[in-house]
């Protein structure tokens, strides 16, 4: 099945939302149906035509030659197909995803993955702050789906996570898994400041750890099932956070300044 | 008319007659394989007949710990019911008096299907609120801290209405040594095959029953036209050589894999003979009224 192609012309003058272009949303429309959606943010017109060389194909999967850190919203509310994207976008990158897979091979802005509720979502590059966080006024992040980082993350990595599953292959800053409902956190860098900070429940995996809040309290060196089982299923996405579960863990409980039903591994 | 006859060991013109059941499938993982049998074992103790046990059940087969889910060695329980609540209740009984409480176990499901059957969504309560939920793709666990870490479970496991039980295979043979040497054989045949549980012990009833008694309270009685000894006072169904006779039950998740096992067991009891093995096979049935599966004898020999 050929891909709908949209080959970035030059960079754009202003901030693009882009969150028209997603399979559900094209689907059945012609190119030139297409070239005419609005893209804008200011007063000054700005279509898809206008920006994009489009290569007609299969709204099922989108392709993305070419991008900028003035895109911003890519895969907004996507809910199957693909996206790839071949470079970098900007801030909000798969805000509320709730299936498919998307790709992107640069770097993004905030909010990567904020509130996604499925699918999966890979960053190549690095991701900037509020990793699959929500946005001010809603009470939960991400809840549900897989997000793999390969480069490095930003502050508040997993802010308010819910559910699902995030792994950061490189380095994330500082109060990764902030305000934690649940769900899953692996790091496999070096890790900021306190981490799991008022976490209530939830995991949070850590490769190096820095120093926890005295509010983690120890639990001692554990070989637990669900770390191989975690271990087997994260395999074929990413091969060190694999072999980081299946060593001895040792877990502190924590945040015991909120709930305290939630947990930081890291190898002894 | 002549009786079939093959390598020497007549084969009754009759069929086994068997019955729709729900049927369940979950994997048990420990440390190593002792352990994992042990769950596996305790946990299909008592499983013989839902007449009297509420459930049948009995280990398919055993893994190594290359392909389960934790990477530790497993073994695949299977367990029916003649209902989806009795085997809701009994999967969840057995998996917490005998899973759950075995050193080092987990417990998996083992059978894909739209239709499931809660298990650590039921078990989880005993965490006592320090119960773990943790999902990944469509996979749902269970963490319960107990003294040895933590009983892993999966929340649900599949649920088949598909299943059959009842199908049997009755071996006659000389002598109880010659009878219980092709049953042996026939059931080490049939345990290879997968899908399958042989739920009675070590795969061999010798107790076989009808329907109905001569005194009210019993719902079934000894087979008497099968007991060797009874052979000059009743209306026998044995021949003059016939000491000796044993049954292999088998219930399976599918009706395909009942009738791979029969002719599994089948292909033995041939091969060995009638001079150190079963003279004569047979297979029980009803008249064919009360059951919808029927495996003909005569379709499944080698």
């Amino acid at each position: 099945m050929k891909p709908l192609v949209f080959t970035l012309k030059q960079e754009p003058d202003q901030r693009l939302d882009l969150a028209p272009l997603v399979p559900h949303l094209l689907d059945g429309q012609s190119a030139k149906e297409i070239a005419e959606i609005e893209l804008q943010t200011t007063r000054e017109r700005a279509t898809v035509g206008d920006t994009f060389k489009i290569r007609p194909g299969s709204a099922e999967s989108i392709r993305f030659e070419g991008g900028s850190t003035r895109l911003d919203n890519i895969g907004k509310d996507m809910k199957a197909g693909e996206i790839v994207v071949e470079g970098d976008c900007g801030k909000s990158f798969g805000r509320s995803l709730s299936g498919g897979n998307l790709v992107l091979t640069g770097e993004c802005g905030p909010f990567a993955g904020s509130a996604m509720s499925g699918g999966r979502l890979e960053i190549a590059g690095d991701a900037g702050d509020f990793l699959g966080a929500p946005l001010e006024g809603e009470m939960e992040g991400m809840t549900g789906g897989l997000m793999i980082v390969r480069g490095n993350a930003g502050e508040r990595v997993g802010d308010r996570l819910r559910r699902g599953t995030i792994v950061i292959e490189g380095s994330a800053g500082d109060y990764p898994g902030s305000r934690m409902i649940a769900g899953t956190l692996i790091v496999l860098g070096e890790c900021g400041t306190l981490p799991g900070y008022l976490m209530r429940r939830g995991t949070i995996v850590l490769a190096n750890p820095p120093e926890l809040a005295p509010t983690f309290v120890d639990c001692g060196l554990h070989e637990l099932a669900f770390a191989k089982v975690f271990s087997g299923l994260l395999r074929p996405e990413s091969r060190a956070a694999a072999r980081l579960l299946s060593r001895p863990l040792a877990r502190f409980a924590g945040d015991m300044a909120a709930l305290g039903k939630g947990e930081i591994f890291f190898p002894a | 008319m002549r009786p079939m006859k093959k390598n020497g060991v007549r084969i009754d013109d009759s069929f086994a007659e068997a019955f729709p059941m729900r049927g369940t499938a979950i994997l048990i993982t420990a440390p190593n394989r002792r352990w994992a049998r042990q769950a596996a074992t305790t946990m299909t103790g008592f499983a013989t007949s839902v007449i009297g046990c509420g459930a049948e059940a009995g280990i398919d087969c055993e893994r190594p710990g290359n392909i389960t889910p934790d990477g530790r060695p497993g073994a695949r329980v299977l367990m029916f019911a003649m209902s989806s609540d009795t085997l809701q209740t009994q999967l969840v009984n057995r998996a917490g008096q005998c899973v759950l409480t075995s050193p080092g176990s987990a417990c998996f499901a083992d059978l894909d299907g739209t239709d499931r059957l809660p298990i650590g969504d039921q078990l989880r309560y005993f965490g006592d609120g320090w119960q773990v939920s943790k999902k990944f793709g469509d996979r749902h666990f269970w963490r319960v801290p107990v003294m040895d870490g933590e009983f892993l479970c999966e929340a649900t496991t599949g649920l088949t209405k598909k299943a059959v039980g009842g199908g049997n295979l009755l071996l006659m043979g000389a002598t109880f040594k010659t009878t219980m040497h092709a049953a042996e054989l026939a059931v080490a045949a049939m345990n290879d095959v997968e899908g399958v549980i042989l739920p009675f012990p070590g795969g061999i009833v010798r107790s076989g029953s009808k329907v109905g008694s001569k005194y009210k309270a019993m719902m079934a009685s000894t087979n008497d036209a099968y007991c060797p000894t009874l052979r000059g006072a009743v209306a026998t169904k044995l021949d003059e050589d016939i000491g000796c006779v044993l049954e292999i039950v088998i219930d399976g998740l599918t009706e395909e894999a009942v009738g791979e096992a029969m002719r599994a067991g089948l292909a033995a009891i041939v091969k060995l003979g009638p001079e150190h093995g079963a003279v004569r096979v047979g297979a029980g049935n009803y008249g064919g009224k009360l059951g919808p599966f029927h495996f003909h004898l005569k379709d499944l020999l080698p």
